[in-house]
C-alpha cells in the first residue's frame, strides 16, 4: 500500500534568531534584515513525511503558498527526499489570513488529489498562531489530531500515534484520512541527501525560467512572443527531466475570488506597535573574576539571596 | 435631471445601511450585536482550567460594557457541577452538553457540539483558553462557521473601529491584542464584518476579579445528536505528569536559553540555582531545542513569574520570555552577544561566555556564604 502523504510548507523570517544587527537603534526589529527560512515545524512535519516514506512506502508532496521566491523551499524539500512539489503563488493570495489561507490550501489539497495523511507543521514562528493545520482539516474535510510527536504505526488504515500536549502525553488510535500538526520535539530533520541536491539543483518555477531568460537577454528590446517561446521551450526541457517546479494561481485552483486574499480574511489589522524595550539604568559587569566576586559580594550585602 | 435624483439616491442610501451588515463572505454567519458573550470552559482532569475561569471574569467585564450577558459552554461527561465556581465570577448562563462518550478531549464531536451551541444562541463574541485543546478547537471551529479568530491573544478591550477604505465605523467591538512577529511587534486585530469575533486568549494574562460566591445563574442542558460516526479517535494510554517545578513561588530563578548550548551546560543552570537557593527556569528556545523539560518554562507560553532576583543565562529575550519575567524585581543577564535585548531589560549585564560566568559567580557565592 502506497500512502499519499502531503506536506503543507511555509516560508517564513527567521524570528527566532534576532541578533544584534536584526535591532535598530530605537529598539525595534529590522524585519528586512531577516532572512527567509523554511519554517522549523514543517521541517518536521517534512522530516515526519520522509520517515514514514521509508518505512511504509509512501508518495511525499509538498505543498507552499508564498511569493515566487518561497521556491527556495520547495527545492530543500526535493533535496530532503521529497517526490513532488508545488508552488501556489498569485497575487489575489496576499493579505490572507488564516481562514483564507486554510481555504486556499484546501483547494491545492483537492487539485493534488486528497490524501491520506496531511502533515503541517504546528504554527509558523511569524505568527504562531497554530490555525492552518486544523482549519485546513475543516476546509478539506478531514479528522485532526495536533501537537503530534511520533508516528507508532500504521496498519490497515488505522493509525496509531503519540501527541504531546507539554504535561500529558496521550497515545491515541484513528483512521485515515487524517491531518496532524507536528511539533519541534518530533524528530531531528535531516541534511540535503547529496544525490538529491546533484538532481534538484536545476529546479526551476517556470517564473524563475522567465527571469532567467530575461537576465541572460542584454538590453530590455527582445519580444514578448520570443521571451513566451524561449520560456515554453526552457519549461518543456526542465519538464522532461523533472526539473519544473509546478506553479499553480488562485485560477489553477478555481478559488472563488471572495475567498482568498484580503477579501477571504475576515480579520484586519488595526494597528500595530513595535516592541520598544525598556530603557533601564544598566550596570555593567565585566566577566572577569574579580568583577564578578565585587558584584556578589554586593548581591549578598543587599540580602538578595535570602 | 436634480429633481429627478434625490429618490433614487435615498433608495440607494437606504439599501446600503441594510447592506452593511450583511456577510462579505458567502455563508459566513454574521449575527446582530446586543447577543452575548460566550466562553468555552475547558474541564480537564475534573477541574475548570484556570484559564477558563479567568475568561469568564474577564467577559463579565467585556459584557458589563456592552450591555449583555456571560454564557459559558462545557462539554463532556458530567459538567453541571461546575456551574457555581462560574456564577461566581460572572457567568449567566452555563449551557451543558453531555454524553457518556464525552470522556476525553476529541475534535470533531466537541466541534460539532459546540458550532451547534453557537448556531443556536449566536453570541457576538466567542472565547477559548490558548492551551494545546482550545488552539485545537477554536480555528476548527472558526473554519465551519466561516469567521475571523485570533491566536494568543494578552489583552482583550471593546471599542470602536473605523475602516480605513470604507470609513464605516463599527461600534462596540472587540480588539484583539497579540504579540507576532516572534514577538516583536503587538498587533491589534478586529474582525468587524463577522460574529462571532472569536479569540483565543493565554493563561495568567486575565486577572481574576473577586469572587461572589452568592450569585447566582442558570444552567441549560443542550441536546447534541451525536452519532458513532462522531467517535472516531481511540484513546489507547493517557500520562499526565505532574507540575514538578514550582516558578510561580520561586523567589529566585535562574533560567538558560538555547545559548547555554547543550544539556551537560545546563547543569550549570542547576548548579547556580542550587548554590544560591534557586529554581531552574528555561525559555522557550532551549525547551524546544530539548536542553531542558517544558515544566520549566518561563513566558507567556509556559509560567509567568516575578521573582525577587532573575538570573538569564543565554537568553536572547524573546517578548514571550521578557513577558514572563520582566516584572522580576531584579535581573541579572548573562549573554555572549553584547546586542542580545536580554541585556537591555536587566539591572546588571554582564557580557561573556556563561561557560566562564557561572562558575565564577558560584566560586563568589560559596566563598562568601
Amino acid at each position: 500500500m502506497e500512502l499519499k502523504i502531503i506536506v503543507t510548507a511555509k516560508q517564513v523570517p527567521d524570528t527566532h534568531n534576532i541578533s544584534g544587527q536584526a535591532m535598530k537603534e530605537d529598539g525595534t526589529v529590522n524585519r528586512a534584515a531577516l532572512p527567509a527560512i523554511f519554517n522549523p515545524e514543517d521541517l518536521n512535519a517534512l522530516e515526519m513525511a520522509i520517515s514514514l516514506k521509508e518505512r511504509f512506502d509512501a508518495q511525499v508532496t509538498v505543498v507552499c503558498m508564498g511569493p515566487p521566491r518561497a521556491a527556495d523551499i520547495l527545492r530543500e524539500s526535493l533535496y530532503r527526499g521529497a517526490d513532488r512539489v508545488v508552488l501556489v503563488t498569485d497575487r489575489a493570495f496576499a493579505g490572507a489570513d488564516t481562514l483564507a489561507t486554510s481555504y486556499t490550501l484546501a483547494q491545492a489539497v483537492k487539485k493534488v488529489g486528497g490524501a491520506d495523511l496531511v502533515l503541517c507543521g504546528r504554527q509558523a514562528i511569524d505568527g504562531d498562531t497554530a490555525q492552518v493545520g486544523p482549519q485546513l482539516a475543516e476546509k478539506v474535510p478531514m479528522n485532526q489530531i495536533t501537537y503530534v510527536e511520533e508516528v507508532v504505526n500504521i496498519q490497515k488504515r488505522r493509525i496509531t500515534l503519540r501527541r504531546s500536549l507539554g504535561r500529558s502525553s496521550e497515545v491515541l488510535e484513528a483512521g485515515l484520512p487524517l491531518l496532524l500538526t507536528v511539533t519541534a520535539s518530533a524528530n531531528q530533520p535531516r541534511s540535503f541527501g547529496a544525490k538529491y541536491l546533484m538532481k534538484f539543483k536545476k529546479a526551476k518555477t517556470r517564473i524563475e525560467v522567465e527571469e532567467a531568460v530575461k537576465a541572460a537577454t542584454p538590453g530590455e528590446n527582445y519580444a514578448a512572443d520570443w521571451v513566451t517561446s524561449e520560456v515554453d521551450k526552457k519549461c518543456a526541457e526542465l519538464s522532461a527531466k523533472g526539473l519544473l517546479i509546478e506553479t499553480w494561481t488562485a485560477a489553477d485552483l478555481k478559488c472563488t475570488p471572495e475567498s482568498i486574499g484580503l477579501a477571504g480574511s475576515p480579520t484586519k489589522v488595526k494597528k500595530i506597535e513595535n516592541v520598544v524595550l525598556a530603557a533601564r539604568d544598566i550596570k555593567k559587569i565585566a566577566p572577569t573574576e574579580a568583577a564578578i566576586k565585587e558584584f556578589m559580594q554586593e548581591l549578598i550585602q543587599e540580602k538578595t539571596f535570602v | 435631471m436634480s429633481k429627478k435624483k434625490p429618490t433614487p439616491k435615498k433608495a440607494v442610501k437606504a439599501v446600503k445601511k441594510t447592506k452593511t451588515v450583511a456577510p462579505k463572505l458567502k455563508g459566513s454567519t454574521v449575527i446582530e450585536s446586543k447577543n452575548d458573550v460566550l466562553i468555552y470552559i475547558e474541564t480537564e482532569h475534573n477541574e475548570v482550567a484556570p484559564v477558563s475561569i479567568e475568561l469568564v471574569s474577564k467577559a463579565r467585564d467585556i459584557a458589563d460594557q456592552l450591555g449583555v450577558k456571560v454564557c459559558a459552554v462545557a462539554i463532556g461527561k458530567a459538567q453541571a457541577k461546575y456551574a457555581p465556581a462560574l456564577f461566581a465570577y460572572g457567568c449567566d448562563i452555563f449551557y451543558t452538553v453531555e454524553d457518556s462518550r464525552l470522556s476525553f478531549y476529541e475534535t470533531l464531536p466537541f466541534a460539532k457540539a459546540l458550532v451547534k451551541v453557537i448556531k443556536t444562541t449566536k453570541p457576538q463574541i466567542v472565547l477559548f483558553g490558548a492551551t494545546s485543546i482550545g488552539r485545537d478547537l477554536a480555528p476548527r471551529v472558526a473554519s465551519e462557521l466561516k469567521v475571523g479568530l485570533t491566536a494568543d491573544c494578552t489583552d482583550l478591550a471593546i471599542g470602536n473601529h473605523e475602516d480605513p477604505k470604507t470609513k464605516k465605523v463599527y461600534e462596540k467591538i472587540l480588539y484583539q491584542i497579540r504579540p507576532a512577529f516572534g514577538g516583536n511587534i503587538v498587533a491589534t486585530i478586529v474582525s468587524p464584518e463577522h460574529r462571532p469575533q472569536m479569540a483565543t486568549v493565554r493563561e495568567g494574562v486575565m486577572k481574576l476579579a473577586a469572587p461572589d460566591k452568592k450569585r447566582k445563574g442558570k444552567v441549560v442542558k443542550f441536546k447534541v445528536d451525536f452519532s458513532s460516526k462522531d467517535f472516531i479517535v481511540k484513546m489507547i494510554k493517557r500520562v499526565v505528569g505532574s507540575r514538578k517545578v514550582n516558578l510561580t513561588g520561586a523567589n529566585i530563578i535562574v533560567s538558560g536559553g538555547a545559548g547555554v548550548g547543550s544539556r551537560e551546560n545546563f547543569k550549570l543552570i542547576f548548579e547556580l540555582a542550587k548554590t544560591i537557593g534557586g529554581t531552574v527556569g528555561a525559555s522557550r528556545a532551549a525547551v524546544d531545542s530539548g536542553l531542558i523539560e517544558h515544566d520549566h518554562q518561563v513566558g507567556q507560553t509556559g509560567t509567568t513569574v516575578r521573582p525577587k532576583l532573575y538570573i538569564a543565562c543565554g537568553i536572547s529575550g524573546a517578548i514571550q520570555h521578557r513577558a514572563g519575567m520582566e516584572h522580576s524585581s531584579k535581573i541579572i543577564a548573562i549573554n555572549s552577544d553584547p546586542d542580545a535585548p536580554m541585556l537591555k531589560i536587566a539591572h546588571y549585564a554582564i557580557v561573556g561566555d556563561l561557560k566562564e560566568v557561572i562558575p565564577m559567580m558560584i566560586k563568589a557565592y560559596k566563598s562568601k556564604g
